[in-house]
């Protein structure tokens, strides 16, 4: 038999492929059908109860609100960032793109903690909104700084190497051109840029709403109140409430697996227009 | 519609890219910026479109400064090195562009808009692309939108910058001719980058030719050539033969050969000599030349010969007199050009 220097022999082809299986339906189905079968097993009925009892409700719909403020936020946020950090050379521009990864590298925990300390009853600045009657930390400001704190990397990062690549050109054309820089930003660089930037904001939301740590420290943990589906979970959880905790869970699956078939399609659509991925 | 540029100055991190730039334009000129890359020919360009800053010096066109006036009010065209067409429009919006973005009470009306940019596009021999998109369209009809889209809003000065860098040789030539054409025929005052000195020589009035951030020469191409301003311009336009010498008492002789001393107001002292192929003559030997080979290219003649260590071309007509292979001869200098030399040029 004729085997190129880059191909294996089948017995280490075949074993390599099996493991890559099993690992997969360990690692990644058997959870999944786990997450369905658990929720789904007193019935569609029960499920559906689980889903519209009241904690339930509160919990998907500060969930959808915290996400709701966040993503806009990273969104606007990150597209200035990512502007100012391809378009501008500025002293400290190597920091602050290392910067913008800090919550990727950081644990979630402290991520939660610094609002705390921040805002919290004995923090810097809590005493001082305590006054005012601002309640940050265990409400819901505090979920949405820890959230947004969380996800900001995602629209910043997927923009930057979009951006660079593209170069500034274009934009300097339109300006040549007579337009001004707002025409600029909605008729050139805004379209330039549109699947990317969409990719990036699917990937913020998703982690908006599946936040675990740096959430669970600022919550506190008031049911009905400041509990997030993921929150939610964990308490029925612990209540023994399986088929509540599994049915919210599978709420959070689906999301996940919408978000991976409009990524893919993202991903096949910016493919097909010549740009990168990432 | 004239331009003058005085005494521009710009530097990048402490690197001199623009070194007190003197220019003038008059209307209807075709200027052409020629050097290597890094000469500050592009910074130029982009500096009197107003998308990078001069340090110190003025701009003005027809006598008014430019200064303070930003970018998208100077009715400049400029064609970019790569076109830098929007990517996710068709030809006709791309053209439309300049158009669209004016403000409402000075806009033509959509109809009149499109009418105005079909037309546009037929006389630029692309009517046919209008609903293509750029990357649909050949590098010769992508350049054909880039200037149309430039055109469209009826520029007082053309900028061009490498209009003809990524296009393939047989497309740039007749780009070349068409584009002069143009020129003439729209009444347009333009200025085109290049590092193509065949280019330059061909399309341009005049030729500025820049190094470092300097203007070392402007002049038709025709005086470029005959009479080169400086030992780069000399080396840059044309090919050239370099010999080192040295001046005293108002001659410059040549090492090695004792027979050559030409006369000149050089200042004593280390020298170049430069010297067009043609512009050399072959004397009968003995001499210090020794001649490697010959070969008949078309009317002319190409002599191989050796001097010293060096070995250069001479041309000259078939019908001239040259020593056979292998033979010695003497040289005729004395057409060459004497410069002062520059060893700490750059410093």
């Amino acid at each position: 038999m004729n085997l190129s220097a880059t191909q294996e022999s089948p017995a280490v082809r075949v074993g390599l492929t099996a493991l890559t299986v099993v690992l997969l339906v360990t690692l990644l189905l058997l959870p999944l059908a786990v997450v369905f079968t658990e929720a789904l097993k007193h019935g569609l009925a029960i499920a559906a109860d689980a889903l519209v009892a009241p904690d339930a409700i509160a919990a998907i719909e500060l969930t959808l609100i915290v996400a709701a403020i966040s993503v806009p936020l990273n969104t606007v946020c990150g597209l200035a960032a990512a502007w100012c950090i391809v378009r501008f050379r500025f002293s400290g521009r190597g920091l602050l793109i290392t910067l913008i990864e800090l919550p990727f590298s950081v644990s979630p925990v402290i991520s939660g903690l610094v609002w705390i300390l921040l805002f919290g009853a004995n923090g810097w600045f809590g005493p001082a909104f305590d006054r005012a009657g601002i309640r940050v930390i265990f409400a819901i400001p505090g979920l949405v700084l820890a959230t947004t704190f969380v996800t900001f990397p995602f629209v910043v990062r997927t923009l930057i190497p979009l951006m660079e690549q593209q170069g500034a050109s274009e934009e300097e054309a339109a300006l040549t051109l007579g337009a001004t820089g707002w025409q600029t930003f909605w008729r050139v660089t805004l379209p330039n840029i549109r699947w990317g930037l969409l990719y990036g904001v699917l990937l913020c939301n998703a982690r908006a709403m599946g936040e675990f740590g740096a959430v669970a420290v600022v919550s506190g943990h008031v049911r009905g109140q400041t509990m997030t589906m993921p929150l939610q979970v964990e308490a029925l959880f612990n209540d023994y409430d399986w088929v509540g905790a599994f049915t919210i869970a599978g709420l959070l699956s689906m999301l996940a697996l919408l978000t991976l078939v409009v990524k893919a399609a993202l991903e096949w659509r910016i493919g097909s227009r010549g740009g990168p991925l990432l | 519609m004239s331009v003058e540029l005085r005494d521009l100055s710009k530097s990048f991190g402490g690197v001199a890219a623009l070194n007190r730039v003197s220019l003038t334009i008059a209307q209807g000129e075709f200027l052409a910026l020629l050097g290597p890359s890094g000469s500050g020919k592009t910074t130029l360009l982009r500096v009197v479109a107003g998308l990078d800053f001069v340090d110190s010096g003025d701009i003005t066109v027809d006598g008014r400064s430019m200064q303070s006036v930003p970018a998208r009010e100077r009715s400049v065209g400029f064609v970019f090195q790569h076109y830098a067409l929007f990517r996710h429009m068709t030809v006709m919006r791309n053209v439309a562009f300049g158009l669209a973005v004016q403000p409402r009470n000075r806009r033509p009306p959509a109809r009149e808009v499109r009418a105005r940019v079909q037309s546009l596009l037929d006389f630029m021999e692309i009517g046919d692309l209008a609903h293509r998109y750029p990357e649909q369209i050949s590098g010769g009809q992508r350049q054909r939108v880039a200037l149309a889209r430039a055109l469209a809003i009826e520029p007082r000065l053309l900028l061009l910058d490498e209009p003809f860098g990524a296009l393939d040789a047989k497309v740039r030539k007749s780009l070349r001719v068409w584009l002069r054409a143009l020129h003439d025929r729209m009444g347009l005052t333009s200025i085109f980058v290049t590092h193509d000195q065949a280019e330059a020589m061909e399309m341009a009035d005049r030729v500025a030719v820049l190094r470092a951030g300097r203007v070392e020469q402007v002049d038709a191409p025709a005086r470029l050539y005959a009479e080169p301003a400086s030992a780069f311009v000399h080396e840059f336009i044309g090919e050239s033969v370099r010999f080192d010498c040295i001046v005293s008492d108002g001659l410059a002789r040549i090492e090695g050969l004792p027979n050559v001393q030409i006369p000149t107001t050089c200042p004593a002292g280390q020298a170049v000599a430069l010297i067009r192929l043609h512009e050399i003559g072959l004397l009968p030997g003995p001499g210090p030349a020794r001649v490697e080979s010959r070969h008949l290219v078309g009317p002319m003649c190409r002599t191989v010969v050796a001097l010293n260590d060096d070995v250069f071309d001479v041309l000259a007509t078939e019908a001239a007199w040259a020593p056979a292979p292998g033979q010695t001869c003497n040289l005729d200098l004395s057409r060459a050009r004497i410069y002062r030399s520059e060893p700490n040029w750059d410093s």
